[in-house]
């Protein structure tokens, strides 16, 4: 059963990201990875705060962490393309759209993950002062 | 485009199948705090990448394998959400090895991979 849940969330993820993919395609012309990045930063806030939201142990939570964290939104990003769009910049002697591709990858990503974990946070401290005064 | 979608989605279910299937057996092998698991997926799927890239297969294939299977098998939000459980443990040896190993190996490997990829080119010699 959980990996009936995870593959599902892998079908959408992935769906999702190739079809993000075709639509930047679409108006972005610059050989900078736009598609990509958005994807991987987008999953980013995404897995941070739907982790961080159920922390607590549950066979619900379990579920929901399993379908959306590991299968869709696991799926939804990618590390692979990232390597791969890096080794093409590099070969075009694009050596500065590459570096600028990682530093916001590795930067952006990081710090994407930390809001998504702090708007989690914020939410679930407002509900407990809620349930403390009601 | 129906026929790319479900090709997508098939990859995308044994992707994501695969990749929890080895971090459940990484988790259970080598129990620490280095996330052993998405970096061996992470590294293991830059390789494959670059190998079908490199061999300039028919779109399907790649859309199936690449875009698809490698794709979901690779994670970039489990790693970032990894990297920064390890900074709020303060475990910075790791967390620097961890960003260190998976951006220049991840880069060495895919470009390993699109360079085995075109010497096993399966359209070698037609051009």
């Amino acid at each position: 059963m959980p990996y009936l849940i995870v593959g599902v969330g892998g079908i959408l993820g992935a769906l999702l990201r190739y079809l993000l993919g075709l639509y930047v395609h679409f108006w972005w012309q610059s050989p900078f990875p736009l598609g990509t990045l958005l994807t991987n930063l987008i999953g980013c806030v995404a897995l941070a705060w739907i982790t961080t939201r159920l922390l607590k142990p549950g066979s619900f939570q379990t579920w929901i962490r399993l379908g959306f964290g590991t299968g869709l939104i696991g799926s939804f990003t990618t590390f692979s393309t990232f390597s791969l769009e890096t080794v093409e910049l590099l070969k075009r002697d694009l050596w500065g759209v590459a570096l600028l591709y990682v530093l916001l990858s590795l930067w952006g990503g990081l710090l994407m993950a930390w809001v998504g974990c702090r708007i989690a946070r914020s939410q679930l401290q407002k509900r407990a002062k809620e349930a403390e005064s009601a | 485009m129906i026929v790319n979608a479900l090709l997508v989605a098939t990859g995308g279910f044994f992707g994501a199948v695969a990749r929890y299937i080895a971090s459940q057996w990484f988790g259970k092998r080598f129990p620490s705090v280095f996330p052993y698991g998405t970096l061996f997926v992470n590294l293991l799927g830059s390789f494959l990448l670059g190998l079908i890239t490199g061999g300039r297969w028919a779109p399907a294939v790649s859309l199936l394998f690449g875009t698809g299977f490698m794709g979901a098998f690779t994670t970039f939000s489990t790693f970032k959400w990894e990297s920064l459980q390890l900074g709020e443990k303060k475990q910075w040896k790791a967390l620097i090895w961890y960003l260190a190993i998976s951006y220049t190996a991840g880069v060495i490997l895919a470009f390993l991979g699109y360079a085995v990829g075109a010497a096993i080119d399966p359209h070698h010699g037609e051009r």
